[in-house]
C-alpha cells in the first residue's frame, strides 16, 4: 500500500490524553495483557534501528534477575534529528509514563533518562516535572524512580551500549554484542533501552488500543512518526505523520520546488535523489529515519553534504576499532583529495571498497553507517564529487 | 589551588565516590571552572581513590568536558550542515572579528573562547550556537552582534 498524500496525526503531542488516568487503568492490567497490546500494535523502535518494542520488553521481562532498569534515550545526536527535545519539553509527562509502564512489566524499580549533554537547559524543568510524576506514582503506591543523567558531548553514546558505558562513568565506547541489553545492559543487568518517542508511542497505545493504533501506517510500518524537517524548505519544523508515505508525496508538502535530493535519517541515514522519490517510502519497508529529513535544493553542493558528514564520523568515532577510526579518516582525505585532482576519479571507488569494508568490519552502528550516506551521495552525485 | 581540592571534595560528598560519580563531578567542575585542568584531574583521581590516567582518559573522551584552559564564557557554534546552509560560516566570521581570535582560541581577558561544535539539535532554527549551556538559534550579523555586546558587558 502506497500513500501518496501526507496524513497529519496528532498522537504523540497531543494533550487530549490523561496520562494519569491511562496509567493507573494501564497498571491495573496483567502484564501479559499490556504486552500482548504493545505486541499486537508492531511497535517499532523510533530511534532508528527499529526493533520492536513489544519483542524488547518480552525479552528484558523473562530475565530472572531481580535489578532490572529501564533507560531512555535522549541522547539525541543524529544531525537533522530535535524532536526528542520537543517532545520531552512538551510532553515530559508522557515519556515518564511509557516508562512507568515498562518497569511494572519488565519488574524494574529504577528508571534513567540519558540527556545529551547540549540539552542541558531542559534538565530543571525536567527535575521539576518528575518530582510531580513522583509524587504521582506514590498516591498510588507504585515503587518507581526515574532519574537524569547528563552527558557530555558525544553523538557514540547515542548507541544503547555506550550509553550504559558512559552512564557508569567510563569512556562512551560500545560493548562487543551479544550479549543484548536485554540480558546486560546497563550495570550489566537486563534494561529495556528505548528512545524519548518510543515510550509516549506505548502509552498512546495503551490509551487508544492496538486495533486503533494499527490503523495507522502500513504493515511493516506501523503507527505514526515524528519528523524533523530542516534545511531547504520554507517549513523546517517538527511534524507528525503517518508512516509509509513516499518521498515524492513529502517533497510535495515541504520541498520548494527545487527540491535536489532529501538526506533520509540524518548523517548516519541515505540520500535520495530526485529521480527515485517517486518510488521510495519512507518506513521500514523503504528507507528507515530515526526523524531527520534535511532537504537541499539544486543550489547546494552535494560535495559539500557528503564532506560535512564524513568529517562529523571523523569527529564522533569513538576510536576503539581500527575500520571506523581510519576509515571515516581516509574517507575524509580520499574525498578531498579527489575534488583537488590530486587523486584520479577512480579513486572513489577505493573508496567505496573502504566504506563497504567499514560496513563489515566496524563494531558498532557509527562505523557501519557511515557506508549509507557515503554510498548514496557519491552514486548518485558523481560528477559533483569529482568537478 | 586549595579552592579546587575543596570543590572535588565537596562535589563527591554529592555524588559519591564510585566509578558512576565520575562524569556527574567532572560536569560540575566543568560548570565552575570551565575547564579540567590537570591538578583538579588528579584531585579527582586522589579523591575518588582512581588512577590519574583513570580519570584523564576518561574527561578525554567527552568533546564537553574541556581540559584545555577556557575563557568564562565557552561559544560553540553548530558546524553541522543544516546550520552551515543557513550562513555559519559568517557568524563564525563576524566571531573570529569581533573577539580577535580564531577558532579553538581564547581571548587574552580569559573572557571568550570560541569552538565550533557538532548538531546541537537545532537543525530548523539555524544557525545556532550555545555560550556555557544557553542556546540561541537563528543567528544573524545583528543578532550575533548584540548577543557578544551583552556578554562583553558581564
Amino acid at each position: 500500500m502506497q500513500n501518496n498524500k501526507l496524513k497529519r496525526v496528532d498522537l504523540i503531542f497531543s494533550r487530549d490524553c490523561p496520562y494519569e488516568e491511562v496509567l493507573i487503568t494501564t497498571l491495573k492490567k496483567s502484564n501479559d495483557e499490556i504486552l500482548e497490546e504493545i505486541l499486537d500494535s508492531g511497535l517499532k523502535g523510533r530511534g532508528g534501528a527499529g526493533f520492536p518494542t513489544g519483542l524488547k520488553w518480552k525479552f528484558t521481562a523473562q530475565e530472572q534477575d531481580k535489578e532490572k532498569y529501564v533507560v531512555c534515550n535522549a541522547d539525541e545526536g543524529e544531525p537533522g534529528t530535535f524532536k526528542d527535545r520537543e517532545i520531552l519539553s512538551q510532553v515530559p509527562q508522557k515519556v515518564f509514563s511509557g516508562m512507568a509502564i515498562c518497569a511494572k512489566i519488565i519488574g524494574a524499580k529504577k528508571g534513567y533518562i540519558y540527556l545529551r549533554g547540549e540539552y542541558q537547559f531542559l534538565k530543571a524543568d525536567l527535575e521539576k516535572e518528575l518530582e510531580d510524576f513522583h509524587q504521582k506514582l506514590k498516591k498510588q503506591n507504585i515503587d518507581f524512580k526515574i532519574n537524569i543523567i547528563m552527558g557530555c558531548g558525544a553523538y557514540i553514546c547515542g548507541e544503547e551500549s555506550a550509553l550504559f558505558e558512559s552512564m557508569e562513568g567510563h569512556r562512551g565506547e560500545p560493548r562487543n554484542k551479544p550479549p543484548y541489553p536485554t540480558q546486560s545492559g546497563f550495570r550489566k543487568k537486563p534494561t529495556v533501552i528505548n528512545n524519548v518517542e518510543t515510550f509516549v508511542n506505548t502509552l498512546m497505545i495503551c490509551r487508544i488500543g492496538s486495533k486503533e493504533f494499527q490503523k495507522l501506517g502500513t504493515a511493516d510500518s506501523r503507527g505514526s512518526k515524528v519528523f524533523s524537517i530542516s534545511g531547504d524548505t520554507e517549513k523546517p519544523g517538527i511534524y507528525e505523520l503517518e508512516l509509509g508515505m513516499t518521498l515524492e508525496a513529502f517533497v510535495g508538502e515541504f520541498g520548494d520546488d527545487d527540491t535536489k535530493a532529501v538526506q533520509v535519517g540524518g548523517a548516519s541515514g541515505f540520500c535520495v535523489p530526485r529521480k527515485k522519490f517517486k518510488d521510495t517510502i519512507i518506513g521500514f519497508e523503504g528507507v528507515p529515519t530515526g526523524g531527520s529529513m534535511m532537504i537541499f535544493n539544486s543550489s547546494r553542493s552535494m560535495y559539500n553534504v557528503l564532506k560535512n558528514y564524513v568529517e562529523f564520523f571523523k569527529e564522533e568515532s569513538c576510536g576503539q576499532c581500527t575500520p571506523c577510526r581510519v576509515g571515516c579518516q581516509q574517507l575524509y582525505e580520499g574525498i578531498e583529495a579527489v575534488k583537488k585532482g590530486e587523486k584520479p576519479a577512480t579513486y572513489l571507488k577505493t573508496l567505496q571498497k573502504l566504506a563497504e569494508t567499514m560496513k563489515i568490519g566496524a563494531k558498532c552502528g557509527l562505523g557501519q553507517s557511515v557506508g549509507n550516506s557515503f554510498f548514496s551521495i557519491v552514486d548518485n552525485f558523481r560528477e559533483e564529487m569529482i568537478y | 589551588m586549595p579552592e579546587i581540592k575543596q570543590l572535588v571534595e565537596e562535589l563527591a560528598d554529592k555524588h559519591g565516590r564510585t566509578r558512576e560519580s565520575l562524569l556527574p563531578i567532572l560536569q560540575d567542575i566543568i560548570r565552575e571552572e570551565r575547564y579540567l585542568s590537570d591538578h583538579a584531574l588528579s584531585e579527582v583521581a586522589r579523591e575518588l581513590d582512581m588512577s590519574a590516567a583513570l580519570v584523564y582518559g576518561t574527561a578525554t573522551f567527552y568533546s564537553f568536558l574541556d581540559t584545555e584552559e577556557r575563557g568564562r564564557f565557552v561559544i560553540r557554534v553548530c558546524r553541522t550542515i543544516a546550520c552551515d546552509m543557513k550562513g555559519k560560516k559568517q557568524i563564525i566570521k563576524i566571531l573570529e572579528d569581533s573577539l580577535k581570535v580564531k577558532v579553538g582560541e581564547t581571548t587574552q581577558d580569559k573572557k571568550f573562547t570560541l569552538l565550533e561544535t557538532n548538531c546541537l539539535g537545532w537543525c530548523h532554527k539555524g544557525p545556532s550556537m550555545l555560550v556555557n549551556d544557553e542556546v540561541y538559534t537563528e543567528l544573524t550579523p545583528e543578532k550575533i552582534t548584540d548577543i557578544i555586546g551583552e556578554y562583553i558587558k558581564k
